[in-house]
Formats: structure tokens, C-alpha cells, sequence
């Protein structure tokens, strides 16, 4: 038992909470970024002016864009008094000198309207002195282009176990990037006011680090630089790293014209100059015993990070430490590198690497299963982690047993098997449709890797009147994270949800904050407010203890009532002691704060223990594939998923879906493409616009579909016994690709491998069809000439 | 300065000093109403759905969810709208808005005015109907299929706006709750009286206009005139062009409201649609009169879109990959075009010339097209996207074939996609007349389907991928006629 986890008796958390926001959202009431812009007076617009090589010196002439009616100023690097970067890093000039990648922002215009910072832009000049490209992640790779550290995960020695493995296959598996696709794409507002203070209010995921940025480009320190991020219309990690230069040409603007500046990307500029999930070029090895169980993989993954480093590094780790998913490998050799394009700047996305490495593993699995005879579900169920083994990085797998637990839930409450034999003998009678029903696991470590990001603060304040204010460092992007820190601190004091409000998220409440990021937002904030109400909560229990006449130790704080233990007719309302700490000066505010305990984690041998603890979950996906088209329908998803005991079963529900889907986008439907031919255009994204970059839409929802949360789950290590849920779905739609990876082989012969392409769109999916029928030709022939 | 002006939630606010490119989105943004949202400036998205009073088939009105980013706001000159903002507010929530907030339909939230606005308009829906109660399934629960909710709500209403978050079920289950309109909800009240007549708009702004004409032959004279200004019914193409692609005219005609152009009519021999008559309204009034074309329309683009799209535009453009040219070829229509000098039929096989071409002339309007009757009676389209709902062809197909027993008697194939303009396969055509209908004709014209077609690869499609799909449409299409296809020896 951990007092961290423990719940009191009737807790706010636990209840299936609507969003905080949602009766804001489904008016149209509830401000975003460019919304504030909009009811901001004498507010100018910012437009960049993109490049259309790339990779190429470039020199600006801007002095076209001063004769376009309506446009105010043109920034350039010469307008920069700090730092001319939009990173961390110091390799992201924010005004470049050499165009790295087709549509860079090169400068941008300040404009009275949209329309006259747009013609503006349009009137700059820029010539090109081209230099080699390299688009592709193969490109770097021969032409030998990398950047940041490679790192290696080693345990064992897998070469000699593939030696002596029974069976041994190898492949490259390579995947594409995903973008965020955020709805509200980037967005930031500057004000400078009257006492030379910046206040940006910026659509961010990480409002310190965006503040930092702000301030080094400024060249002025961070209390003259306050960042809010009031709300976000989706982030997906898209807004973890990349908002900080936006921000920053925004009060550069704001510095030099003395106006409020408001830069919002239209959804072209976002998808070509933003950074997406990284995509992966992986050559592997692997072997098996003659049972069927893993012995060894030796894996090279190459991952493309585009012009910069941005978070490629840490996205690189997380993938390294995650190729295991849930499975028992003994002998490891991992080796991880960063390939430099001449692309936008790859960075976090929903998963930040795990699925990537996830994506290597059960490709494997799902390749070799048909080729050593093995059911799919049985070759990965005999694999799982049992209790007390521990991963290639040296982690023991906590709770290791609950993989087989989910798992069987999972095959029998979606009648799994009853299933698969309905469609065996659906496939046997249908020639032109085949279906399948495939599942898949999750295991997924939470905590950043990075230790020092494992902390947080907040800021509760009691009012007189008994009424409660948080403010804490997590930003809310549609998770609902403000909603769980609102259910926790009316738990911790013992209030009714009604009674707490959150006030927006700035950088001048709660400084030095983590990005909301690594699905660790709720574990963070959460401890963190539940350490600033306790200590509220425990100082009131000593003006209770008077009040009622008990002991401090016997006040109890519940339904916004504080009463004496057994007597409960000892009793005041919160607020009727809230008044009486006042008057005898008794503190009712609170700084909280919250480290994770028990973690390390050394980078340079990739060994140690990064994870507080695993979420796990399982899926079970059954698809239809027209073998006409490639098209295909998913018919039905059951998912049994993990979040500890969940803060708030609505809002986790919520993120266990959208994270499957988007998902599952990702795998079947959202395909980047990039001129990779040596044209004028070489380089440019093609599929730039929501009318080319397919999400999934309403008919992509499964038809059926249910999500279990396993239960009795409390993790000791978490806020009142939750787990972390934002990035772990979204693995669950491998079972997605792999049900279709099975129905593909339902076209060809017994004991077919399906290698099917990434995305798995129907195009993809049609070509393996034709390879699988292909392969059944002959076979059929065959059995037609021994049959004679 | 004007004096036009829109009615918004209940008020009416003046246009005054728009510049004339200005959508609906970025007025309704300008003046303060920044509930609806721009996701993605081209009527992908749905973020910027709003309500627009329409006149319904009884002389009463709809409430019409359109896309905001793609109207010119000089098009709704003296017409009613209503955005999220407009239905309900925090302290009293419209139904819709209240079953969303409550199933967990909102996460971020940025798309949810959008969903509440086209929820709003299918809520309204005059003809949306549960299904009767005599066909529940035995444990009470009503029979309704993948698409309809137990109260009638069709799916499709929502399929042009996107949640990046929730994965839709939510969404799905608020729409699938929904009960009717209390009688006494003013936007259900608004439905009995009339729809704002259009108004005869004239606006010029900084040197550019924008022109409402009253009649069609108005609208000839002033396109005789100006033969360069932009004809604009629906603006489902043209604001894309305005918004992405940073076009503007100094002339813009609207035609959508002529009533000339948005005629239906059934007679013996012909059916003559309206070239100004969004899809959807085409689509209630043929009420399944063509199947073929049933088949077309949920699939073409999305409801928010087909609620301003035209059969006009859609041939006006003369895209190679428009959804209505190959049903249209497959039933052998024809174009009627009119200009001040008078009227002309052309086949519509004969229309196009070229990418993005064709024999219309400048000071040329197409008026109506019309398909000629009885119709075939196979008739099927295939269209193949990556995404089923929403998405652009990268290969559509269009049959109308009659199969007399056991022989084709007629045959007529449209495609798209699969060359500069949209065309028929006669070869294949030809291959199957006379022809007895089993797998060896199948087989011998689906390898002439692609005789004429030269298609490419783009990021939508590789050049074979096509061309198999050519070769296998009709072998899909047979597969669906015979449940049994037995092969025998020749």
C-alpha cells in the first residue's frame, strides 16, 4: 500500500466526469489560441514566406513585400536580439540562411490583415543556390547521413543465439511517418505590455520550454516572458517541441512594432513546415526455437529525423526500448541511428517511438507465424513476459502476469475463438472476400526517460468562502487532463467537483513545468496537486479538530462536509472552516509538488530502470479485405486495456478509442508523400492538405466496437492508483494490421507469409493480395496434378 | 460600403466593408463569432459547419449544414444562418449540444461546433423517421443498419467533419440518442414558415464584385459582358481555389439561386436536372428514380458538401476526377448549355475536350443536364478511394448495362480518373453487346476496359493499381449478379 494510491472513501475520482470543457466546446464558447486573437484590437497577422527548394543557400529580398498596402514589417534574422534558434539544440536557425527543407520558413511579414501579410509574403524574393538533397530515409542512409548519437539495447548475445536458433528469418521493415493533424493547427498570440512584459498565449504542449525559446531569441530572461496555454484543439505531441518558434516570432513582432502579433498556421503551411511521427527503416534478424519461442533479434532501425534533431534522440530511445513489446527476448542486439534529411523536423507523436519499435516486433511475429506453422495468437501468447523476467534494458516487467490475464479476458469475452471458426468457414465458401480476426498486446513504460522531466508543481488556493482554485504545470489538449486534476483535488480535500475550478495553465503560476507529455500528465500534476491539497487539507484538520472537538487525526474531509471520525454529527461545512483558518491565520494556499520515485536510467549503455510501471492492454480487430480493390472494412474491435484504477472512466474510455483509431490510421490509412523525384519540386510533401492526407473519418469507426477496462487494477506507483492511458492505445490497432495480414493470407496457400506494406491502404493492401493469390496458382495446380 | 445583410443567430449583422472573396468563416470570425473554426479551409474538415435556412419541398424551410470556409459571405445576402454559438448557450444547452457534451463527444473540442451544427441540421431533418416499430429484433432493439441510428439519424450527415480524437463512437452514440424537436424550439418553429427569398445582390469593394443577378437571363447578359468572370452555384471548388490557392476575381456571378437552373423534372423519355441544384437536393427529389445515381451520391465528397455541390459545377470544372461525369456517361446524358444567343444540347461523351476543358463556350452556362429514359436496368458504380467516405477517386467506374435473357443488349461504361478528361470505354462496350453474360465475355471486355484509358501514378494512386482496377470492375460487378458462379469447360 502506498499513500499515493490510496482513495478515501467516496472519491471524486473514479466517476465517469464529463470534460471540464464540454459545454464550452459544443457552444463554440471555448477560446482557442487564434479565438483570443480574434477579440484582440489592432492585432497584426504573421505570414511566412516558405521556400520551394529543398536544400539550397538562400538570399531574401524583402523590399517588395514594404510596397503591398496594409504590410507593417518584415522579420528577419537581423531583427533578432537573442538567440537566432527555435530549439534547444542550437541546429534550428529561425531564420535561416540555407533553406533545409521545401517550405521552410525563410522570414515572415507582419500584416494589418491576413490578406495583406499574404500578398506581402508573395512579394519577397528569394533566390536559390541548390545543394545536394536527401529526401528519403534510404538516401541518408547511402549517402551515409546521420546526426545526434546512435545508441545500441544489448542483452546476451544474440549472434550466437541465432546461431543456434531452430529457425531464423531475416527482412527490413519499413514504415511511414504520421501527421498530428491536430484540428487547431499552430497558434500563438503575442502582447508585450505596458511594463515590457511578454505574455504569449501559445497553443503548447510545454509553456516552460516554449517561454525559454521565447526568451533566449528575445535575449531577455525568463520572468520578462509568461506563456499561457489556455486549451489546444489537439496535440498528439505535434505541440511538445515545435510551437516554441512561432511563439517566438510572435513577440519578436510584438517587440518590434509595439502591436499585439497573432501567427496561425493554415493547415498547408502546419503539414509542410511541422514535424511529423518519424518513420522507420529497420533491417532485423530474428530467431526462434523449435517451439516457437524467441531466442534472439539482432535489428538495425534507422529512423529519419528530418532537417534537425529536434526530439529524434529520445523518440529513438523509446523506440529501442519498446521492440520488445510484450515479449520475452533473450538475447538482443539493437543498434538505433538518426538519419538527416531534407525533410521537416520529425518529433513526438502519440507513443514517441514505442510504436515504431512495437511496429518491429509484431511485424516479425506476423510475418513468420504462417512460415513456422504457428497460430499468430499462440506464437505471440507463448512469448509474453512471464512474472520476474526483466527487459533488454534491465528493467523487471511489473505485473508481468497481467499480459496473459488481459489476454484471456480479451479471447473469451469477444469470443474470440468461436469467432475465428465462423470466419474460417465464411473465407472457405467466399472466394472474392476474405476476413480474419487478429489480436495483438501492449506493453508500454511509463515515465519520460529523460528523469529530470519527471517532476511538477502546482498552485491550490482556498478561497473564504470554501471555494478552490488549481493551477497546476499540464496543459490540456483534449485529454482531459484538467477534468482528472479537478476529480483529484476535490478527493484529496473532500469536496463535490462543483466546488474546485482550474485556472488556464501559464508559466508565471507554476514555473520550470514538464512538457504534458509521455502520457505522464495526470501521474505528474496529479501528485502534485494532491501534495498542495493534503497540506491544505491537513492544516484545516487542525482548525476542524477545534471546531469539533476531536483530534486533527479524526477530521474527515467528504462531500464538501469536514466531520469528526464516528461522530457525525461533529460536523461543518468546508467552507464554514475554511472562514475559521482564515480568521485564525491559518496559510489556505499551497505550493504541491511531485517526483516519481525509484527511477534511473543511464543513456549511454541504454541500461537501468526509466519506467515507474507498464500499462498493458490487449485488442482483438476482425476485418473484411475486397480482394477486387484491397479495399477493407474493420467489422468489429474489442480491447481489454489497463489504466490502474482509472481516474475517470469516461474521459480513459475516450483516450483508449481515439488513440485505436488514430492508430489505426496511422497502419492502414495516412499516407505522407514526398517528391522524391529530381524535379523542380523535389522534396515537397504531395499530400499537404486534408483533401490528400486521409484520416480516418466516420466510416473508418469499427462497426462494433467496446473497450473494457481491466478492473481492480490500483498501480501503487500513481495518483490514487491510475496508470497512465494518452499514448498505449494507440498499439492496440496493430491487431488491426495484422487481421488484415491474415485475411490477405486467407488468399493465398496454407503456411503463406504476408508481407504487407506500410500504410496497409487498400492499394497496399490489394498487392499483397495479388502476391498471395499469385502463390496459391501454383499451389492449386498442384494439388490439381496430384489429384490425378 | 453596402447595406447587405445576414441574419445570424437571430441578428442581423451588416456586411459592411467585407472585401468581396471574403467566406462566411472568416466574416463570422471577424465579427466576433469565433465558435466556428478553421481546420482546414477547404471543406475537408467540417470544423466550420453552420446552419443555413434553406426552402424546404413544402414551402416551409430546412435547416442546411453547409461548410462556412467555402461561401462567399455575399452569397447569403439577406439569408438566415446559425452557428454552434447560435443553438444554444452554456447555460441552456441545445439538445444536440447537450448529447455530445454529455456521451464524451468533445475532447479538444475544436471540432465540435462543427458536429454540433451538422447533428443540428440532421436533428431537423423533416423526413428523418425511426424505423417502423414492427421490425425490432427480439430483444426490442429497432433494426437499423450500419449507417442509420434506432431514431432515423443517417451517419452520413456527419461524414465530412473530422475528430482527431475520439475515434467517433462517442459522437455516434450522442447523434444515435437524439430525440425529436420540442414543439416549442424556435429552430423547430423557424421550419414552418418560409425560407428567406434570395436577394438580388450587387457589392463591389476595392475594385472587385460580386453580383446576385435576379434572373437566368440576366445573369447571360452580364456573362456576355464579362466573359471572364467566375460563374459560382455551390463554391465547393471555388473557395478552395479562393482559400488555398490564394485566387481572387474582379467579377464573381452567382447563379445558385436562379430558379431556372434549379428545375427537376420526370417526364416520359427524360429526366432534366437543374444545374444549380445542390446534389443533395437532387438526391431527395429523384427519391431513388435512378439507382445508379443513388449509388453516386453518398459517396461523392461528404452531405455538408453535397448540400452546396452541383451537377453544374461538377461538370463546370471539367476535372478528370469528378464522381458525377462517370455515372453521368454511363447514362448516356446530355449537357444543356445556354448563353444570351439561346440554348444547345451537347452529349455529355462529347463534352469534354481536354484536361479541365471543354465545347463550353465563354458566355456559355450549362442550364441542365438530362438522362434519357428507361433507364438500364444494371447499373452500379465503383469508386475507389483510400477512405470510403469523403475521399477522392482515384479510380471511379459507372455501368449501366441491360441483360436480356441471359444476353447484353445495351452497355455503356463511364470512367474517371484514368485519363486528362473523364470517359467512355467503348471498347468493353462494344465487346459486350450481343455477348451472352458469363465470365468469358466479362473476362474478354475487361481487358478492353482500359483500351482508351491512359492513367498515371500520383500520391493517390500508382498507374498499375489503376489499371488493375479497370481490368477487375467488371468482374466485381459480375461476381455481385451471379451469387454462384459456376466455371465450366468450353
Amino acid at each position: 500500500m502506498s499513500a499515493l494510491a490510496d482513495r478515501p472513501a467516496h472519491p471524486v475520482v473514479g466517476l465517469p466526469a464529463a470534460h471540464e470543457s464540454a459545454a464550452l466546446h459544443v457552444t463554440g464558447a471555448a477560446m482557442y489560441t487564434d479565438d483570443l486573437a480574434a477579440h484582440t484590437a489592432g492585432v497584426l497577422t504573421a505570414w511566412p514566406v516558405q521556400s520551394t527548394n529543398a536544400h539550397a543557400k538562400v538570399t531574401v529580398d524583402v523590399s517588395g513585400a514594404y510596397r503591398v498596402p496594409g504590410v507593417v514589417r518584415v522579420l528577419t534574422a537581423a531583427d533578432v536580439p537573442g538567440v537566432n534558434d527555435a530549439g534547444i539544440k542550437n541546429d534550428e536557425p529561425l531564420f535561416p540562411s540555407e533553406s533545409r527543407f521545401y517550405g521552410h520558413a525563410l522570414v515572415w511579414v507582419l500584416g494589418e490583415t491576413q490578406e495583406a501579410a499574404r500578398l506581402g509574403a508573395e512579394a519577397v524574393t528569394v533566390e536559390y543556390e541548390p545543394l545536394p538533397s536527401l529526401i528519403t530515409v534510404q538516401e541518408a542512409i547511402d549517402a551515409g547521413s546521420y546526426q545526434g548519437i546512435a545508441r545500441t539495447v544489448q542483452r546476451g548475445d544474440a549472434a550466437s543465439a541465432l546461431a543456434s536458433s531452430a529457425h531464423v528469418f531475416e527482412g527490413v521493415t519499413s514504415f511511414g511517418g504520421q501527421e498530428h493533424f491536430y484540428l487547431e493547427t499552430h497558434a500563438s498570440l503575442a502582447i508585450r505590455d505596458s511594463e515590457g512584459q511578454y505574455f504569449v498565449q501559445c497553443s503548447t504542449q510545454h509553456p516552460s520550454e516554449t517561454q525559454e525559446i521565447v526568451a533566449h531569441v528575445l535575449g531577455v530572461h525568463s520572468n520578462q516572458v509568461t506563456v499561457q496555454s489556455l486549451r489546444m484543439g489537439g496535440a498528439f505531441g505535434g505541440k511538445e517541441m515545435q510551437p516554441h518558434g512561432f511563439a517566438a516570432i510572435a513577440a519578436l513582432g510584438a517587440k518590434l512594432t509595439g502591436r499585439p502579433v497573432r501567427l496561425r498556421l493554415n493547415r498547408t503551411q502546419d503539414i509542410t513546415m511541422t514535424g511529423k511521427r518519424h518513420p522507420f527503416h529497420i533491417s532485423w534478424k530474428v530467431g526462434l526455437d523449435e517451439n516457437g519461442y524467441l531466442q534472439a533479434l539482432d535489428a538495425t532501425l534507422t529512423c529519419d529525423g528530418g532537417w534537425s534533431l529536434d526530439l529524434s534522440e529520445p523518440v529513438l530511445g523509446r523506440a529501442l526500448c519498446h521492440l520488445d513489446n510484450a515479449y520475452w527476448i533473450p538475447n538482443v542486439h539493437a543498434h538505433g541511428r538518426i538519419a538527416k534529411t531534407n525533410k521537416p523536423s520529425n518529433t513526438a507523436f502519440r507513443g514517441f517511438g514505442g510504436p515504431q519499435g512495437v511496429f518491429l516486433i509484431e511485424d516479425i511475429l506476423g510475418r513468420v507465424a504462417p512460415a513456422i506453422g504457428v497460430d499468430p495468437l499462440e506464437l505471440r501468447r507463448k512469448n509474453f513476459y512471464r512474472p520476474g523476467q526483466s527487459t533488454p534494458y534491465g528493467q523487471l516487467v511489473k505485473d508481468a502476469d497481467r499480459l496473459d490475464t488481459i489476454w484471456g479476458q480479451l479471447r473469451e469475452e469477444a469470443d474470440v475463438d468461436a469467432r475465428r471458426a465462423e470466419i474460417e468457414s465464411f473465407n472457405a465458401s467466399s472466394p472474392h472476400v476474405k476476413r480474419a480476426l487478429s489480436m495483438t498486446p501492449v506493453k508500454f513504460g511509463i515515465s519520460f526517460n529523460f528523469a529530470a522531466f519527471n517532476q511538477a508543481g502546482a498552485l491550490v488556493h482556498v478561497y473564504k468562502d470554501g471555494s478552490v482554485l488549481i493551477n497546476h504545470g499540464g496543459t490540456e489538449m483534449g485529454q482531459g487532463l484538467h477534468t482528472k486534476m479537478l476529480q483529484v483535488a476535490a478527493t484529496a480535500l473532500g469536496l463535490e467537483l462543483h466546488q474546485v475550478r482550474l485556472a488556464p495553465t501559464r508559466t508565471d503560476k507554476v514555473p520550470n513545468t514538464s512538457a504534458t507529455a509521455a502520457s505522464s500528465g495526470a501521474d505528474l500534476n496529479g501528485g502534485a496537486v494532491k501534495d498542495a491539497c493534503e497540506q491544505i487539507r491537513a492544516r484545516m484538520a487542525k482548525v476542524a479538530g477545534r471546531m469539533l472537538d476531536v483530534d486533527e487525526r479524526d477530521v474527515r474531509f467528504s462531500g464538501g462536509q469536514v466531520s469528526a471520525l464516528g461522530r457525525p454529527e461533529r460536523k461543518a461545512a468546508f467552507a464554514e472552516v475554511a472562514h475559521a483558518a482564515y480568521l485564525q491565520r491559518v496559510q489556505l494556499f499551497a505550493a504541491g509538488y511531485y517526483r516519481t520515485e525509484g527511477l534511473h536510467w543511464n543513456p549511454e549503455i541504454m541500461q537501468g530502470s526509466p519506467f515507474k510501471y507498464f500499462a498493458y492492454g490487449a485488442a482483438a480487430t476482425e476485418v473484411e479485405v475486397d480482394g477486387f480493390t484491397g479495399t477493407y472494412r474493420v467489422r468489429r474491435v474489442d480491447i481489454v486495456h489497463d489504466v490502474g484504477d482509472s481516474l475517470s472512466p469516461m474521459l480513459d474510455i475516450g483516450q483508449v478509442e481515439g488513440g485505436y483509431v488514430q492508430g489505426l490510421g496511422w497502419l492502414t490509412l495516412e499516407e505522407l508523400r514526398w517528391d522524391t523525384s529530381d524535379g523542380p519540386h523535389r522534396g515537397r510533401l504531395q499530400t499537404q492538405s486534408a483533401s490528400t492526407y486521409k484520416l480516418p473519418s466516420f466510416s473508418e469507426m469499427p462497426e462494433t466496437f467496446t473497450v473494457r477496462l481491466f478492473e481492480n487494477a490500483r498501480e501503487d506507483g500513481a495518483v490514487y492508483g491510475s496508470k497512465a492511458v494518452g499514448e498505449p492505445p494507440l498499439m492496440l490497432a496493430f491487431s488491426a494490421r495484422e487481421a488484415i495480414r491474415d485475411a490477405v493470407g486467407a488468399f493465398g496457400p496454407a503456411r503463406h507469409s504476408v508481407e504487407l506494406a506500410s500504410p496497409a491502404t487498400p492499394e497496399a493492401v490489394f498487392w499483397a493480395v495479388r502476391t498471395a493469390q499469385a502463390a496459391a496458382a501454383p499451389a492449386a495446380e498442384r494439388a490439381l496434378t496430384s489429384a490425378r | 460600403m453596402n447595406d447587405i445583410v445576414v441574419n445570424v443567430n437571430g441578428s442581423r449583422r451588416s456586411l459592411a466593408g467585407a472585401a468581396v472573396h471574403t467566406t462566411a468563416l472568416d466574416w463570422l470570425r471577424d465579427t466576433g463569432l469565433s465558435g466556428s473554426k478553421e481546420g482546414c479551409a477547404e471543406g475537408e474538415c467540417g470544423a466550420c459547419a453552420m446552419l443555413v435556412a434553406t426552402p424546404s419541398a413544402d414551402g416551409g424551410t430546412a435547416w442546411t449544414p453547409v461548410n462556412a470556409c467555402l461561401v462567399p459571405v455575399y452569397a447569403l445576402d439577406g439569408q438566415e444562418i446559425v452557428t454552434a454559438e447560435g443553438l444554444g448557450s452554456v447555460e441552456a444547452l441545445h439538445p444536440v449540444q447537450e448529447k455530445l457534451a454529455a456521451a464524451g463527444g468533445s475532447q479538444c473540442g475544436y471540432c465540435t461546433p462543427g458536429f454540433a451544427c451538422s447533428m443540428a441540421g440532421e436533428y431537423y431533418r423533416a423526413d428523418r423517421t425511426p424505423p417502423p416499430a414492427d421490425t425490432e429484433h427480439e430483444g426490442g432493439c429497432p433494426v437499423h443498419d450500419d449507417d442509420h441510428g434506432p431514431n432515423g439519424f443517417d451517419l452520413h450527415a456527419l461524414s465530412g467533419n473530422l475528430c482527431r480524437c475520439t475515434g467517433y463512437r462517442p459522437i455516434r452514440d450522442a447523434a444515435y440518442a437524439l430525440g425529436v424537436p420540442e414543439d416549442a424550439d424556435p429552430l423547430r418553429k423557424r421550419l414552418d414558415e418560409p425560407a428567406p427569398e434570395p436577394l438580388p445582390t450587387r457589392a463591389v469593394v476595392d475594385g472587385a464584385s460580386f453580383v446576385r443577378p435576379r434572373t437566368l437571363a440576366e445573369a447571360l447578359d452580364l456573362l456576355r459582358d464579362e466573359p471572364s468572370a467566375t460563374v459560382i452555384a455551390g463554391s465547393t471548388d471555388w473557395g478552395v481555389e479562393v482559400n488555398i490557392r490564394g485566387r481572387r476575381t474582379p467579377h464573381a456571378i452567382a447563379i445558385d439561386h436562379l430558379e431556372e437552373l434549379r428545375t427537376l423534372t420526370i417526364s416520359e423519355d427524360v429526366i432534366e436536372i437543374g444545374a444549380a441544384l445542390p446534389l443533395s437536393e437532387v438526391e431527395r427529389r429523384l427519391d431513388g428514380a435512378v439507382p445508379l445515381l443513388s449509388q453516386l451520391f453518398p459517396q461523392f465528397a461528404s452531405r455538408l458538401i453535397r448540400n452546396r455541390a452541383t451537377f453544374g459545377g461538377n461538370l463546370g470544372t471539367g476535372s478528370p476526377i469528378g464522381d458525377t461525369p462517370p455515372a453521368l456517361l454511363a447514362l448516356g446524358a446530355r449537357v444543356v448549355l445556354v448563353s444570351a444567343d439561346g440554348e444547345r444540347e451537347v452529349a455529355l461523351s462529347a463534352y469534354f475536350t481536354g484536361y479541365r476543358e471543354s465545347v463550353r463556350g465563354s458566355g456559355e452556362l450549362i442550364r441542365a443536364v438530362r438522362i434519357p429514359l428507361p433507364l438500364a436496368k444494371l447499373t452500379a458504380f465503383h469508386k475507389i478511394t483510400k477512405r470510403r467516405f469523403d475521399d477522392i477517386s482515384s479510380v471511379a467506374i459507372a455501368f449501366a448495362l441491360d441483360i436480356d435473357e441471359g444476353v447484353v443488349t445495351t452497355a455503356r461504361i463511364g470512367l474517371g480518373g484514368v485519363a486528362a478528361t473523364p470517359l467512355r470505354a467503348y471498347a468493353a462496350e462494344a465487346a459486350l453487346v450481343g455477348q451472352p453474360w458469363n465470365v468469358a465475355t466479362v473476362r474478354k471486355a475487361s481487358a478492353l476496359i482500359g483500351a482508351e484509358a491512359t492513367p498515371m501514378s500520383d500520391h493517390r494512386a500508382s498507374a498499375d493499381y489503376r489499371a488493375l482496377m479497370l481490368d477487375s470492375a467488371l468482374l466485381k460487378l459480375y461476381s455481385t449478379t451471379r451469387v454462384e458462379t459456376k466455371e465450366v469447360s468450353a
